[in-house]
């Protein structure tokens, strides 16, 4: 009890200690090393880097993003150095990180099922705590076809694809895959790679959108179409993560328009174990970080709540509820 | 809901066009903005792209475009009535500390576009303003004229020797410090990196309090994608593109 009063943010993710339930999004400052420290000092308590695939790409030319009023929209196109040269930046931050106390969360993509495994055993040399699987970039259609989120089968064929690459190291990484907001029924995908070896879900990635400029009679990213993410999400992102608390009992990385501490304890209510933060950069700077763990300590504070762990999954229905207090 | 629109495109349209010298014109917008100057605008031409520019100007708007590159060519191909949409204003722009003491403003290229806007702000605000604008040759100075109508004290430098002192801006420094009416020196600099470094370790061994328009590959400008990242982890488009000292050898991170 004491403990909990001097660190009520403290909680666990799989084997992980995390001094807080806030983890930096995949794709937000995540691009080097110095950045991921950044977001670890300003109080994330897990850091997840950029995706990284197989080979560099310079990502889509201008507009890539912009706050369109009720959220941002980006299409950065995937912009990564690759999967080798990735592999020294994680090994670098994670050597950033490591007097900090915070985990690093590699992230990879790639256009088939084999080159997924391919990119998880290089960027595994790098030892990351946690590798983070993107089947669910709507920015790159065109290229690799439909995300591998969208299909039950495909989810389940990458996530093998991943274990198996992983399976003959030493001390394998556990694995998160992170799911795509539109499909009909998120909570298919989520058993689906649970059975194929998820060791635990991140839900959920952007929501595919575009913005259109009236007066240029043009879609204003390059890309013309990109992903939604901010406050527009986050009734989309509970909504998911809601679904999944009840079909699985593994993890949940819960990511979609936290920008409030009492954001954060909503996405911990619907059922996530920890909370991703992306676009509260943006709202708020660096330090969104920081000012989120305070708010949702006040929140905690006074409706008397002593630990993350106290809000995990209050707003699922009430079978559900102690099933996921059991197991997650 | 102006708030909350920051983050738009909005279209303005060319008002008038001023040359300012062979490769570089002003665009005058027909509306304002409230900005400080050292903000920056993300310009956006449909089919075209989109890139940073300081504002040289935001009551009306003025971009100062320098022809070097694609974008900035199709900007210069911009006629009176022709639109360009903005969004923005993005940034931390020049802060004046106070009180009001002797401002050393030091441009080099086109980085005296957003000088000029500062020396208007900083006049109306009581201060003392020199300036030192270097360029390579006679022809690509930029906004001399301009300054002196202001009242600010110029010092010249061309690498040529054409006109002014020859050799770099940083090469006037002193004189323009010895020169200053007032003791309270404050510098504020804008123009390629290898000026803003050699200005930066200057004011570091003179002791003088320095601003500078850092500039660097710019993609989302919204804090996010990590392109425009300079030193250990500053992010040129939310902490910049004006920091208070070199942000690749100092500002260690707390
Ligand atoms: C915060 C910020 C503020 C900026 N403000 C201004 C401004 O007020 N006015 C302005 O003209 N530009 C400004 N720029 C630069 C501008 O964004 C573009 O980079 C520039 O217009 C070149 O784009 P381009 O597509 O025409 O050429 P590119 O193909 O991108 O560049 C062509 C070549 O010119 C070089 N180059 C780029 N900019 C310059 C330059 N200004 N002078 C000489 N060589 C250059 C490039 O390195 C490249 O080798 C600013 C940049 C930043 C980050
Ligand atoms: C600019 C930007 C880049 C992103 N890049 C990635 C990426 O590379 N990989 C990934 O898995 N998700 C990426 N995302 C999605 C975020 O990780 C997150 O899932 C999403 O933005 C929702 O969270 P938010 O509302 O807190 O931003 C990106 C999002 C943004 C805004």
């Amino acid at each position: 009890m004491h403990d909990r009063t001097k660190a009520p943010l403290a909680c666990d993710f799989l084997h992980l200690r995390l001094r807080s339930p806030l983890v930096l999004a995949s794709g937000i400052i995540g691009t080097s090393p110095t950045l991921l420290a950044r977001a670890a000092r300003s109080g994330a308590g897990m850091v997840t880097a950029k995706s990284c695939g197989p080979t560099p790409r310079a990502g889509h030319p201008n507009p890539v993003a912009l706050d369109w009023g009720g959220g941002l929209i980006n299409a950065i196109g995937l912009t990564n150095p690759g999967a080798e040269h990735e592999a020294a930046l994680l090994a670098e931050a994670k050597r950033l990180l490591e007097p900090l106390g915070v985990p690093l969360v590699a992230s990879i993509f790639a256009g088939t099922v084999a080159e997924f495994g391919q990119v998880a055993a290089v960027v595994a040399q790098a030892q990351p705590d946690l590798i983070e699987v993107n089947i669910s970039c709507p920015n790159v259609g065109d290229e690799f076809g439909t995300p591998f989120a969208g299909l039950p089968e495909s989810a389940a064929a990458v996530t093998d694809a991943v274990r198996r690459a992983l399976a003959s190291l030493p001390q394998p990484p556990p694995v998160s895959v992170k799911l795509a907001p539109n499909v009909p029924d998120i909570a298919r995908i989520a058993r689906a790679v649970a059975e194929a070896g998820a060791d635990a879900i991140t839900a959920v990635n952007t929501m595919p959108g575009m913005v259109i400029d009236a007066e240029a009679a043009r879609p204003v990213l390059a890309n013309r179409v990109g992903g939604i993410s901010g406050p527009a999400l986050k009734p989309v992102a509970l909504r998911a993560v809601y679904e999944i608390a009840q079909a699985v009992d593994l993890p949940i990385i819960g990511t979609g328009g936290v920008l409030t501490g009492v954001d954060a304890a909503e996405m911990l209510m619907a059922g996530a174990t920890v909370v991703g933060v992306g676009s509260a950069v943006w709202y708020r700077g660096v330090e969104a970080f920081a000012q989120i763990n305070a708010e949702l300590q006040q929140f905690m504070a006074a409706q008397g709540y002593g630990s993350v762990a106290e809000l995990r999954g209050l707003a699922l229905p009430p079978a559900a509820r102690e099933r996921r207090c059991a197991h997650v | 809901m102006s708030e909350a629109l920051a983050g738009l495109h909005r279209p303005y349209r060319v008002a008038s066009i001023r040359l300012e010298n062979a490769a570089t014109r002003t665009l005058v917008l027909d509306r304002s903005l409230a900005a400080d100057p050292g903000q920056f605008v993300m310009a956006w031409l449909p089919d075209v792209g989109e890139k940073p520019f300081s504002l040289a100007g935001a009551d009306p708007v003025c971009l100062t475009v320098a022809a070097v590159g694609p974008f900035s060519r199709a900007l210069h191909t911009l006629a009176v009535g022709d639109r360009i949409w903005l969004r923005g204003p993005l940034g931390r722009g020049f802060a004046p500390p106070s009180p009001a003491g002797h401002a050393l403003l030091v441009g080099g290229g086109y980085g005296v576009a957003p000088l000029r806007f500062l020396a208007e702000r900083l006049l109306a605000a009581g201060w003392h303003v020199s300036a030192i604008v270097g360029a390579r040759r006679a022809a690509d100075l930029l906004l001399v004229e301009a300054l002196a109508a202001l009242g600010v004290r110029l010092w010249l430098t061309t690498e040529d020797g054409s006109v002014g002192l020859r050799g770099l801006a940083t090469d006037a420094f002193d004189a323009a410090l010895t020169a200053a009416p007032e003791a309270r020196t404050t510098v504020f600099a804008c123009g390629p990196v290898g000026m803003l470094a050699a200005v930066a370790a200057l004011c570091r061994t003179r002791g003088l309090p320095v601003q500078l328009a850092w500039e660097a590959h710019m993609r989302c400008a919204v804090g996010l994608c990590g392109s425009c990242e300079v030193g250990a982890g500053w992010l040129t488009c939310l902490d910049g593109p004006v920091f208070p000292c070199d942000p690749t050898v100092a500002l260690p991170m707390g």
